[in-house]
């Protein structure tokens, strides 16, 4: 009964807020209290499983009371599983990060994302978040070429894609698949705007391993499962060289796509209170900070300073995503290249 | 009681064949069984999925057959411990092998290839790999890995059957041993190695793990993994639904010719066994030939799959050297840090013993019903509760996400649609188990007990339950073992709050995330030996 009445007020207070909804909406220690209460988060993610548990491990530190479970898997699969659960009527995901920037227009577009502007977001640029409030670019990435440096020497290695159809790489690429990784479809999108399918039917000519996630070439070149990968996040690729791993980042020279991950909170979060909590502490420029050191991310945050040896974004040539455009093209371009490469 | 296993196993083949016929706007059409036929994409992974699983029994055949003979027949050292490895690879989930495949036969830095650089010289990429996993050639090597003991099974109770006499009079009258074996044995054998065969092509027809793993990369589709991508955004349902129908029409007839196959030939001579024991056949100097194909097939199946399992848990970066490279991280990661581990544990339990107590009681109320003929319908209650031999785990979970994703009942998303799907899968198995058992306790016994005054309830709770208490135990761990290892069925009908262990190690495949995968394969084979040794406490009966 009280416990009734207390997120009836809630919701009362939450209706005011969201009414006035270009300010900030700060983690009150009433909404921990709320979110202590509904005990837990859940949360879908496609950034990395590992730097997704660091995440929450920073967010059970400071919420001990909240306990957040992650569910990761590539942003397409993210999509899919949830369109199949509110399809089949299931209400269990809080607040959802997918690299497929597109996801939240349909979403919001559906009606299905809850207005909430972290505290830390109004001061983002304006690309950077959604006007109305709904959604904003918690992380972004690279999807670059590498090559591990123990099978290729520098003088060798590719410089851009157009190399890449040498008959000497052929049986040894690896790339991901934009089914499954929406980091992989952005970049899709964007090098087939560059260069046309016809460069993507003579790359399906060269043995190229076929992986699902943007997380997994950087790993198969890192082991030396494969010599040079054709996609691939840059931030696996940060985390392998601090790890010492023998590889190294190319960036493309007609460019390197630019891919935006945004994070929002449905609107039937079964968790209202603890999803603000955890939309909040994701887009602290501690948490941001975490980001960019331990997970090798770019961030959009103004705090948040780059670590000196990371090339700043400024010097590199940047295809920037453009998720309005690649929406009504997103089934074509899975279909088309379903079809080249295989599942 | 026929009412029920009626709904658990033909309402979702029913749903099957209405989706497969209607379009989205839910108008009939023809038009997924035309694209099925026409469109490459779909027959390509049919030719796939036929031909790699024909080469499968094939290789079973070669060699299971010999090694069957040599187990049976000669005086082969070792036998105990080669039935008891042979064990081992029928036990260990197929999708483990293949993960444990990819880390040894990857063609530059699989493990195995790169001593192969290492000893002839060469450098990975410059020369020709020893062996490349990620081909249908390498599926179809790894598959037969894990189906071999199918073969091994039939074939070795197939020898045990056949009385010795035939063959020793032929050895009476002076054929050396290998021409009996080829003259007398084989023919006699014969059915039952088509029969292994057969159980060895649908094995492999049906799995979905192995050709995701193993072909996938490789730009190669199965039937079963089409099948699944049919599932992915957009879903594609009719087309699903369409492209089980191939699978559950071969699985069918080849059983249909299976079990004409073993009904019809030889098994006339096989009337108990006559004669002497037989004397072992003395294998002398094949003795290092025979034993060599024991080395390489259970070498290739357990030992080198368990050690580059064991070697990759406990080090940093599973491709390089040893030293300098050992560490905990991966254990800590799972069983500390990664937050799906405790919920996919406690997932797979809960549905593992609710699945096995479930189907454990069902069939044996099915067996004893059935057996005794005490009910109506009696007959068709064992063919229901065999029929699901027939459908393939993920058609099986195809009809299910038909079924019970929408009103009246909305299953999708428990426990409980995954809990369906193992129980209708394991129910053949089940009730084979529990059927010969029962089978064993002659009626006469509990007729003695009600002509004393007991009541039917009564005689079946002092005599008959007993009596078949070893074979209800081992029953429910056979299920118990069967339902942790699901992927094929659960990859289709689990949800983020209803993932089981082998779907997270699916997922973690997704990203290359190898470490996770050992400590979680080591954890799963770990708690599937433990159940094996409970097995081997309560009974003799040998598995399978």
């Amino acid at each position: 009964m009280r416990s009734a009445r207390f997120s009836a007020l809630c919701a009362a207070l939450f209706a005011c807020v969201v009414t006035t909804s270009s300010m900030g909406q700060e983690t009150t220690p009433t909404m921990v209290a709320a979110a202590a209460k509904e005990g837990k988060v859940v949360w879908y993610t496609a950034v990395d499983v590992k730097v997704a548990e660091a995440v929450a491990k920073a967010f059970r530190a400071e919420y001990p009371d909240i306990a957040l479970e992650v569910e990761r898997a590539g942003s397409e699969r993210v999509f899919q599983r949830i369109t199949q659960e509110f399809a089949s009527g299931i209400k269990n995901v809080d607040v959802v990060n997918s690299s497929d920037a597109s996801h939240f227009l349909l979403w919001k577009q559906q009606k299905l994302l809850a207005r909430h502007t972290p505290p830390d977001v109004q001061r983002f640029a304006t690309q950077y978040k959604d006007p109305d409030g709904y959604y904003a670019v918690w992380r972004a990435s690279l999807s670059v070429m590498g090559y591990n440096t123990k099978l290729v020497s520098p003088q060798e290695a590719p410089t851009g894609y157009l190399d890449l159809l040498d008959p000497k790489w052929k049986g040894k690429l690896v790339k991901s698949h934009p089914g499954y990784s929406g980091t992989s479809l952005t970049g899709t999108y964007a090098i087939t705007k560059l260069l046309g399918w016809e460069y993507l039917e003579k790359l399906s000519k060269q043995g190229v391993q076929q992986l699902q996630s943007t997380t997994a070439p950087p790993k198969s070149i890192a082991s030396g499962e494969r010599a040079v990968m054709v996609d691939g996040n840059e931030y696996n690729m940060f985390i392998e060289i601090g790890a010492k791993s023998p590889v190294k980042i190319v960036y493309a020279k007609e460019g390197t796509p630019f891919v935006t991950s945004p994070t929002a909170i449905f609107v039937d979060a079964p968790h209202p209170n603890a999803a603000r909590v955890l939309q909040n502490f994701l887009y602290t420029a501690k948490s941001q900070q975490l980001l960019v050191n331990e997970g090798g991310l770019r961030s959009v945050h103004p705090d948040v300073k780059e670590p000196a040896d990371r090339t700043p974004l400024k010097d590199i040539k940047l295809l920037v995503d453009d998720p309005v455009a690649m929406l009504p093209q997103i089934a074509e371009i899975k279909k088309r290249y379903t079809a080249l490469f295989g599942n | 009681m026929v009412l029920l296993l009626a709904i658990l196993v033909l309402l979702p083949l029913f749903w099957i064949a209405l989706t497969s016929v209607h379009d989205d706007a839910k108008v009939f059409t023809l038009a997924h069984y035309r694209q099925l036929v026409v469109d490459p994409a779909f027959v390509r992974p049919l030719w796939t999925t036929l031909w790699t699983s024909a080469a499968v029994g094939v290789a079973c055949i070669i060699a299971a057959a010999p090694m069957a003979w040599l187990v049976s027949r000669t005086d082969l050292p070792g036998k105990r411990w080669w039935r008891t490895l042979i064990l081992a690879s029928f036990v260990t989930p197929p999708f483990i092998g293949a993960f444990a495949w990819v880390l040894l036969g990857g063609p530059n830095a699989g493990l195995i290839n790169q001593s192969y650089y290492a000893l002839a010289g060469l450098k990975p990429f410059e020369a020709a790999s020893l062996i490349n996993i990620f081909s249908a050639w390498g599926m179809v090597f790894v598959m037969a890995l894990y189906t071999f003991p199918y073969v091994f099974t039939f074939a070795a109770n197939a020898l045990d059957a056949i009385p010795s006499d035939l063959e020793e009079a032929s050895a009476i009258l002076g054929a050396p041993p290998w021409r009996t074996a080829l003259h007398v044995t084989l023919p006699l054998a014969l059915p039952a190695f088509l029969g292994g065969f057969i159980v060895a092509f649908l094995q492999s027809m049906t799995l979905f793990g192995t050709p995701a793993i193993l072909a996938l990369p490789a730009g190669i589709d199965t039937m079963t993994t089409k099948i699944w991508s049919l599932f992915q955004y957009p879903p594609q349902l009719g087309l699903a639904a369409a492209a089980s129908l191939p699978l559950l029409i071969i699985t069918v007839a080849l059983l249909r010719a299976q079990s004409a196959i073993m009904g019809k030939r030889g098994y006339s001579v096989i009337g108990g066994k006559s004669g002497s024991a037989g004397k072992a056949i003395h294998l002398g100097g094949w003795k290092i030939p025979a034993l060599a194909l024991f080395v390489f097939v259970l070498g290739c199946s357990i030992v080198l799959p368990y050690g580059v399992l064991g070697r990759t848990a406990f080090v940093r970066n599973w491709s390089a050297p040893l030293a300098g490279n050992l560490s905990l991280e991966h254990w800590r990661f799972v069983f500390f840090e990664f937050s799906q581990t405790r919920l996919a544990l406690q997932n797979t339990f809960v549905l593992g013993i609710t699945a096995a107590t479930a189907g454990t009681l069902l069939v044996t109320l099915v067996g004893y019903l059935s057996l005794r003929k005490l009910v109506w319908g009696h007959r068709y209650l064992a063919l229901l509760a065999t029929a699901p031999v027939a459908i393939p785990g993920i058609v099986l979970a195809v009809g299910l996400f038909l079924s019970y994703t929408h009103p009246p009942l909305v299953l999708y998303g428990t426990l409980s649609i995954i809990f369906l799907a193992y129980v209708t899968k394991e129910l053949p198995v089940g009730y084979q188990q529990i059927a010969s058992s029962l089978r064993a306790v002659h009626p006469e016994l509990e007729d003695a007990s009600r002509i004393l005054g007991a009541t039917r309830l009564r005689a079946l709770f002092d005599i008959t339950s007993p009596l078949i208490r070893n074979g209800v135990i081992a029953t429910w761990i056979f299920i118990f073992i069967g339902s942790i290892r699901e992927l094929s069925a659960t990859i289709l009908l689990f949800t983020a709050r209803t993932k089981t262990v082998s779907v997270t190690m699916f997922d973690l495949r997704e990203s290359n995330d190898w470490g996770p995968i050992a400590v979680l394969s080591i954890t799963m084979l770990v708690i599937t030996f433990v159940m094996i040794a409970i097995i081997h406490r309560f009974t003799d009966a040998r598995l399978k």
